[in-house]
């Protein structure tokens, strides 16, 4: 049943951030459609293994679609052509024998390359340590039903809490801005009541992190929207520049 | 045997956690900041126990293989999580989830643990919920439930088929404001690779730091790993890629007892091997069974036919023939078991006739496709993505998946194993599930031990070591790290023909053969006869390429599958000489009439527990009897 493709990549090989890297191009042959892109990958290290070349590297790890540790910008689109999908879910099903596919990693100056398609993300690590969190000391929980809350405010709050921190939103804006990341993670904890103790502080000190990590602004391209796998919706910027402004006047800080 | 004291407190079931928390020795406030405690882990377990200790001032540094903590495979786990909080009303209680929990593994399970982890499963949920997690809630705002598997209440909470990741971005968070705080260390992208033993007392890990090769040492009062399960040793699970035994097994190398390593979960429901090409198996959440009717043709003959066109009458719906007051909800293991049975009878279904139908018609029908959206939305997706398939329109195909690992490194009641000082924690620990691990349990016990178990009982080890600080210049500091550079520099140096993976898939192909779903005596013995010789090539033949100065994910598999392939020969000898058939261990030899596994109480209940000697073949066998005070050993039955 299953159909086989053969494939031309053109795959981003770079050995570490201070060495130039370039393209180059290998051949894809036999691949069965059920496959998903990184089994292409794997197919194609073997055949390399082989011949005595150092495997392609790149980042994965659930291959569910869930972890977010997989990456690759796929013909120029990050994560590929199928919407509100990870690499690790893309099925070559969605790929025609004899295309040519370029494979490179995320771009983003806060990301720097480490090795082939291997990127360094802990700038989303220091954003998160930077506020996002509510301060819940273990033992120190009131009974959970204690506090109701509307089941759209929760449903929202989930909407935003699926982001999976794959950086795919940086990596195909213009401006590598995080905005969509950050504006998950503060509307998520912004829209339960168990986030109104510190919504002010997280917003200023996520978005004040997120600017001192080199990330860009947003000019409101939407093209983060268009590839983020966990489907997070724009509107969820607009309620951080409204976070933002509320927490920088409650703060006495000039919001430029 | 002296070295396997449970430590489990005296007095009434109901009373020993309070009465432990009680007895258990504390360190002032003031002083824990001098006590430096080595987390390995960053999943539910290992997030959850570093923020605690960091947030009671304890010095912490906490180690993972990813490039995030927050991307630990517990991120994965989709269903839900158990807590006998009866907010439905349904006659639950910690008792009825201590003895659901204990009957779900097949009375393998010791009841002390069990029954704390019953206890302590309420706060988790508060915990979550302050944390932020957004668990599903109905109109009125209050917290909804759904049902899972070895259960007739509902007590499994959830967020969506995402409640994993959730947890663990709530366990993570948590852990990011310790980070912030100082009083955790983060180390991704950071694999361990050896224990250091000082006078018989876990003192620090040997890492390799997968950016820049470098190997060195961490020195700490306590070690605790929380590494998860040993899923991966058959090349295809439902674990994440990089999900392995090595930081347990180098512990059990160096002294740590490797407990029950035959019990391993073979899921029901994940979705069927499509080529051999396959990389892992994606698990469908045992949620859908609330919902979803499993069915195979009652002839052999329908089973090439489209579905839509078997008639119902004509449609074996198994698991309600066989299993009526529990029905599509049996235990795992036992649903594996009655898969695997309609197979071997001929009547699988799709291409390789390995699978059976997880049907969602009668639910549409009754609530409408809405509701079913709503409720499993993101599985019918990643369905989708994975198959090509609709299952809105035709019924799911699945086929049960090794998923979850009930064995590991062997702890008392204080989560501590017999080697003094190491910690080990969630599914890298034996404790809790028995023979058999229940849906929506394994969340459940990674965040009461990090949670609410290890904060309490940590101090009892560390009030004994004041004063007994060991730096990373001590002489066994310096071995263990020459060991772990002489061990890396082998696996560069034989640029043998084959690659890292064609030796793991080897040996996962010979284990689902011979220690799978079914296992017997000549199976084992093959396996066992077999492994050496695959390792021994593998030491000969193996070409791992690039250098050890670099990130070189080649070298990284290569150390990880070597330890696998120790680790599967003693799982097989696990499995050998357990000659009883209990939860996910079946031994064909062993069973009822009706296919029921048959479990010989009277020479297997017990905990078994591996010391290693250096090869092996040779491992000796301890025992901890395991006694039944509170409950009744019976056959159990889902009828």
């Amino acid at each position: 049943m299953s159909d086989t493709l053969n494939l031309t990549l053109k795959v981003w090989r770079q050995k570490n951030a201070g060495t130039p890297g370039k393209f180059v191009e290998y051949p894809a042959k036999n691949i069965p459609t059920d496959c998903s892109f990184l089994e292409m990958l794997d197919i194609v290290n073997e055949t390399l293994v082989q011949q005595n070349i150092e495997p392609i590297a790149f980042d994965h790890d659930c291959r569910e679609g869930i972890c977010g540790m997989c990456s690759l910008v796929i013909n120029g689109v990050a994560h590929g052509p199928e919407r509100a999908t990870t690499t690790c879910q893309l099925h070559m099903r969605h790929f025609k024998d004899g295309d040519t596919i370029y494979v490179e990693p995320w771009r983003v100056g806060a990301f720097p390359l480490i090795k082939d398609l291997i990127v360094d993300r802990s700038s989303y690590d220091r954003i998160q340590q930077a506020g996002g969190f509510i301060t819940a000391r273990a033992g120190s929980a009131p009974d959970a039903n204690s506090v109701p809350i509307p089941k759209q405010n929760a449903d929202s709050a989930m909407d935003a809490a699926a982001c999976i921190g794959c950086g795919a939103c940086a990596a195909a804006c213009p401006n590598s801005s995080a905005m969509l990341f950050v504006a998950a993670k503060v509307s998520h904890l912004a829209l339960l009541p168990q986030g109104q103790p510190e919504r002010t502080r997280r917003a200023l000190k996520m978005v004040t992190t997120m600017d001192k990590e080199g990330f860009g602004n947003c000019t409101n391209y939407y093209e983060c929207e268009a590839v983020c796998p966990a489907e997070i919706k724009s509107s969820f910027i607009s309620m951080l520049n409204r976070e933002y402004a509320f927490a920088a006047v409650r703060d006495g800080v000039s919001v430029i | 045997m002296a070295t396997l004291d449970s430590k489990i407190p005296s007095g009434p079931l109901e009373k020993k956690w309070e009465k432990h928390k009680f007895d258990s020795k504390l360190v002032n406030p003031a002083n824990r900041r001098k006590y430096t405690i080595i987390v390995v882990g960053s999943g539910l377990a290992g997030a959850s126990a570093a923020a605690s200790l960091g947030e009671m001032g304890y010095n912490v540094k906490c180690f993972c293989y990813q490039d995030s903590p927050r991307r630990a495979h517990s991120i994965a786990a989709q269903g839900g999580i158990n807590a006998a909080k009866n907010y439905q009303n349904d006659g639950d209680s910690v008792q009825r989830l201590f003895y659901d929990t204990i009957k779900g593994g097949d009375f393998r399970a010791r009841e002390a643990n069990v029954y704390r982890l019953a206890e302590v499963s309420s706060s988790i949920i508060d915990q979550c919920t302050a944390l932020g997690v957004p668990f599903a809630r109905e109109y009125g705002g209050l917290l909804a439930n759904r049902s899972f598997g070895g259960a007739q209440v509902s007590r499994t909470f959830y967020a969506r088929g995402q409640t994993g990741q959730q947890l663990l971005i709530g366990a993570y968070s948590g852990l990011c404001a310790q980070i912030a705080a100082g009083t955790v260390t983060m180390f991704p992208r950071t694999e361990m690779l050896d224990l250091v033993v000082v006078d018989g007392h876990a003192k620090g890990i040997v890492v390799r730091d997968m950016v820049t090769g470098k190997i060195e040492a961490h020195a700490g009062d306590t070690v605790i790993l929380a590494t998860g399960g040993y899923g991966n040793v058959f090349y295809l699970s439902t674990n994440a890629k990089g999900c392995n035994v090595t930081a347990t097994w180098r512990a059990h190398k160096k002294g740590a007892f490797f407990a029950n390593p035959c019990y391993t979960q073979i899921h029901p429901t994940c979705i069927p091997v499509h080529g051999d090409f396959q990389s892992k198996l994606t698990l469908m959440s045992e949620s859908l069974r609330n919902d979803g009717r499993v069915w195979v043709p009652k002839k052999k003959e329908d089973c090439g036919k489209p579905p839509g066109e078997i008639a119902e009458e004509d449609r074996d719906y198994y698991l309600e023939r066989k299993y009526p007051s529990f029905g599509n909800l049996a235990p795992r293991d036992i649903s594996s078991r009655a898969a695997k049975q309609v197979c071997d009878e001929g009547r699988g279904i799709g291409s390789t006739k390995l699978g059976v139908y997880l049907d969602f018609s009668a639910a549409i029908k009754r609530l409408g496709e809405n509701v079913i959206r709503e409720r499993y939305g993101n599985l019918f997706d990643m369905y989708h993505k994975i198959t090509g398939e609709d299952a809105y329109k035709v019924p799911m195909r699945i086929f049960p998946a090794v998923h979850y690992t009930m064995g590991g490194l062997w702890v008392d009641y204080n989560l501590m194993s017999n080697l003094p000082g190491l910690h080990v924690l969630g599914e890298a620990n034996f404790s809790d599930h028995g023979a058999n691990r229940l849906g929506a349990s394994a969340l459940m016990q990674g965040l009461a031990d990090g949670y609410f178990v290890l904060p309490y009982t940590i101090s009892n080890y560390l009030v004994t070591q004041a004063g007994k600080k060991v730096g990373t210049d001590h002489p066994e500091f310096v071995k263990a790290i020459e060991e772990v550079k002489a061990r890396t520099e082998k696996l560069l140096s034989i640029k043998g023909k084959r690659s890292v993976d064609s030796f793991h898939r080897e040996l996962g192909l010979l284990l689902w053969d011979k220690c799978g779903m079914g296992r017997t005596e000549a199976s084992l013995k093959d396996a066992l006869a077999k492994i050496p010789k695959i390792r021994e090539e593998f030491w000969t033949n193996v070409n791992v390429l690039g250098d050890g100065n670099d990130l070189n994910q080649s070298l990284e598999m290569a150390g990880r599958v070597a330890d696998f392939l120790e680790f599967g020969e003693l799982m097989c000898l696990d499995a050998l000489e357990r000659r009883e058939s209990c939860g996910g261990h079946f031994r064909e030899e062993f069973q009822f009439e009706d296919g029921e596994a048959k479990r010989d109480d009277e020479h297997f209940a017990h905990v078994a527990a591996w010391e290693n000697v250096g090869e092996v073949a040779k491992s000796v066998r301890h025992i901890e009897p395991l006694n039944y005070e509170n409950v009744h050993l019976a056959v159990r039955s889902y009828k």
